[in-house]
């Protein structure tokens, strides 16, 4: 009887790898988006005290 | 378990890259564009950054409402050629699937863009998910052959969202922004009808050309023509648009009523015979009136932030 040899690497593994690289990929760009966003936010808002210089330069450049 | 049962479910393992064609990334790069343009003419500034997740939030929404359409139209997609090859239908996917990641990107990218940018921008992405996927997909696409002028009105909706994610409001010309898209999408779309020969029949899903036969879709594609002109230099008078975009504006608008009135003149005798020129030329240059036209809004833009665009 004729038997297949066991392949160390199948195309499976080579579609789960990319399912599982290209959702970590996603998982890490998504906290380095949500750390990034609230930068500029707080950066960007005049009730913060990091905000506020911010504001005060955008204010005088609209001068 | 037998061999064969072992191979097929090998075949259907799926991939990262059969769940992003979920997101229908074609789709996406018009919802880009648009989104890009309407936060970008909008008359307020807003953070690169925050400009920049509020766009990919808008595309995954676009794209989340892709998904539920799959897994919706799972069924009729099997059914016709140019859908054969979504992952819903390999089986790459499986429908549930589907259903899952776009609900679970849609509540995503509603809530970012609500926390990126403003409860309005949020509101508009939730209702043109909303719009897409129960008004259109579920509701309208398989009962009336006007579903293609409905389903547009969800196409349109990103240049609006973007200029909420600056501005935090509608205004006139927002609005007139989505009916340029929300117009141009019949004429685009018909007249691929009547040079392309699809199965949509096959799917039970009625479409101008099948229902009410093409003398009809020709004169529909005439009248969507004449409203899409009007509103193309409506939104050139409004406080985004001038010379420049009026100038591209005028010029591409009676350049497409002369396409739309040559293809009302035709009949099918006469588009055989020239292998549908008229109808494929009209259609190239649907897709480059859009893309002009949001362009020439840009360059407006642009030209203003020197002193020398706008009224």
């Amino acid at each position: 009887m004729a038997t297949t040899p066991i392949r160390a690497t199948h195309e499976i593994h080579t579609r789960r790898l990319s399912r599982n690289l290209g959702l970590g990929i996603v998982l890490v760009l998504f906290v380095g988006l949500v750390y990034g966003l609230t930068i500029a936010k707080v950066g960007t808002d005049p009730r913060d005290d990091l905000g506020a210089d911010w504001a005060a330069g955008q204010e005088r450049a609209a001068k | 378990m037998s061999d064969s049962t072992f191979t097929t479910d090998q075949d259907r393992e799926a991939g990262f890259g059969d769940y992003f064609a979920l997101l229908k990334p074609r789709v996406m790069s018009l919802v880009v564009f648009t989104a890009f343009v309407g936060m970008l003419v909008a008359p307020a500034p807003i953070n690169p950054f925050v400009g920049l997740v509020a766009i990919l939030f808008i595309a995954i929404g676009g794209g989340a409402s892709g998904a539920l359409n799959m897994w919706w139209d799972a069924d009729i997609d099997a059914k016709m050629k140019r859908t054969l090859k979504r992952p819903t239908v390999t089986g790459k996917v499986t429908p549930d699937e589907a259903k899952v990641l776009g609900f679970a990107l849609s509540g995503l990218s509603v809530i970012m863009l609500f926390l990126a940018t403003n409860w309005v921008a949020a509101a508009l992405l939730a209702f043109t998910i909303f719009f897409y996927v129960v008004i259109y997909t579920m509701w309208l696409k398989r009962w009336t052959p006007q579903n293609i002028v409905i389903g547009g009105a969800a196409g349109a909706f990103p240049p609006m969202i973007g200029w909420a994610a600056a501005t935090g409001d509608v205004t006139l010309a927002s609005v007139l922004m989505f009916a340029l898209t929300f117009a141009w999408t019949p004429p685009h779309f018909w007249a691929l009808a009547l040079f392309v020969k699809n199965d949509y029949a096959n799917a039970d899903v009625p479409m101008l050309t099948v229902t009410h036969g093409r003398r009809v879709t020709r004169n529909h594609i005439l009248g969507y023509t004449i409203v899409l002109a009007a509103v193309a230099i409506g939104l050139g008078l409004t406080s985004i648009g001038g010379p420049a975009y009026m100038a591209v504006a005028v010029a591409m608008n009676a350049w497409f009523i002369k396409g739309a009135v040559d293809i009302w003149r035709r009949d099918d005798a006469d588009s055989e015979a020239d292998n549908h020129l008229t109808e494929r030329k009209f259609f190239k240059f649907s897709l480059l009136y859009l893309f002009l036209h949001f362009g020439m809004l840009l360059v407006e833009h642009t030209l203003m932030r020197f002193g020398l665009g706008g009224w």
